[in-house]
């Protein structure tokens, strides 16, 4: 218990480095410690899968928000912050907090599975009878690929969508396609 | 974008092997050992990527160009819905039915072996292909794109 602790208060402190440095490139690294921080977090749950797809999705995202802020002009907004701007959005986040500690309230206790609490939730029947009805030895793999095989198409057309939009927005002859279709 | 010292381009010669292993051992094993598509998709993709940071974007582009990265990316997500319209079709006629693991279930061997799961390695490696080409894409468009100078924009 105390290890998620000290991990989540070495994951606050980067993330109050990252907001606060004036360095760009110390700031991308702080980012990465978060995200390392909580793929240790992971493991410690002892959830491996979630573990390996963080850690991995870190260090490209790690990669490439490097190879993005090197070399490129930097943009500073310095002065006096907008009052009204400041107060809307210190009230927005002060509700989501409460909502948030409203709904964690409904949540099992840390470290009970949801079927202690209640016998006929799904993820009884998932663990029970996952392997018998997929056959898949990973029971991960048995959820996301078989009985919410949806949210993984809804993810994998996410994604598609993203490289697609990432693709024509950063095409070199925007213009002339524009003019001559025949090209 | 000439690439990096000789160090690094020998270094990551070697390496690349064992990344690109590693990432298609994840995407294979993944309904046995933790990992999957996802997870397997981005080794495969960061591989491509070591080979960009340390040749030089050309040499990827060599390797696996804007085209052919945007064509397996079509075939991984195709690959996944013929999946799940074959579950449609075989089967209990729903979406995403598990229609190979059926024939399977008289036995008892078959646990733990690679070829199991009927779909699920079916769909892992679709996943794989697709999240990987796309990952890949997304590098290297962000690397061929330069911001326009001003003055450039009225041609």
């Amino acid at each position: 218990m105390t290890v998620f602790y000290i991990l989540l208060l070495f994951m606050i402190i980067a993330a109050i480095i990252a907001v606060e440095t004036k360095n760009l490139l110390g700031a991308v690294i702080c980012i990465g410690a978060i995200g390392f921080g909580a793929s240790l977090m992971f493991l410690f749950l002892r959830a491996p899968d979630i573990a390996i797809t963080q850690i991995v999705v870190e260090v490209l995202g790690l990669i490439i928000l490097i190879r993005a802020c090197i070399s490129r002009e930097l943009t500073f907004i310095s002065g006096p912050r907008e009052f009204f701007g400041v107060v809307v959005s210190v009230a927005i986040i002060f509700a989501i907090f409460l909502a948030g500690i409203e709904v964690l309230k409904t949540l099992p206790d840390f470290g009970t599975p949801i079927f202690a609490q209640v016998p006929e939730a799904a993820s009884q029947t998932y663990i029970s009878e996952g392997m018998q009805k997929t056959g898949a030895a990973n029971l991960v793999a048995s959820v996301i690929l078989d009985f919410r095989a949806y949210d993984t198409l809804g993810e994998a057309t996410v994604l598609f969508t993203a490289i697609i939009g990432a693709t024509v927005i950063l095409r070199k002859k925007t213009k002339k396609l524009l003019e001559d279709p025949d090209q | 974008m000439k690439g990096m010292t000789i160090i690094v381009k020998t270094i990551s010669s070697w390496v690349k092997v064992l990344i690109f292993l590693f990432g298609i051992y994840i995407v294979l094993f993944g309904h046995l050992t933790p990992g999957g598509g996802f997870a397997g998709g981005v080794i495969l993709a960061s591989c491509y990527v070591l080979l960009m940071l340390a040749f030089g974007r050309e040499y990827a582009e060599e390797n696996l160009s804007l085209p052919v990265a945007s064509k397996l990316d079509c075939v991984g997500a195709l690959l996944f819905a013929a999946v799940a319209l074959c579950g449609l079709l075989y089967g209990a006629a729903s979406f995403f039915w598990n229609f190979i693991h059926q024939e399977y279930l008289v036995g008892t061997d078959y646990e733990f072996n690679l070829v199991s799961a009927g779909t699920i390695p079916l769909s892992n490696i679709a996943i794989g292909l697709k999240v990987g080409a796309s990952l890949f894409l997304v590098v290297l468009v962000l690397s061929m794109f330069r911001p326009e100078m001003s003055g450039n924009k009225e041609d």
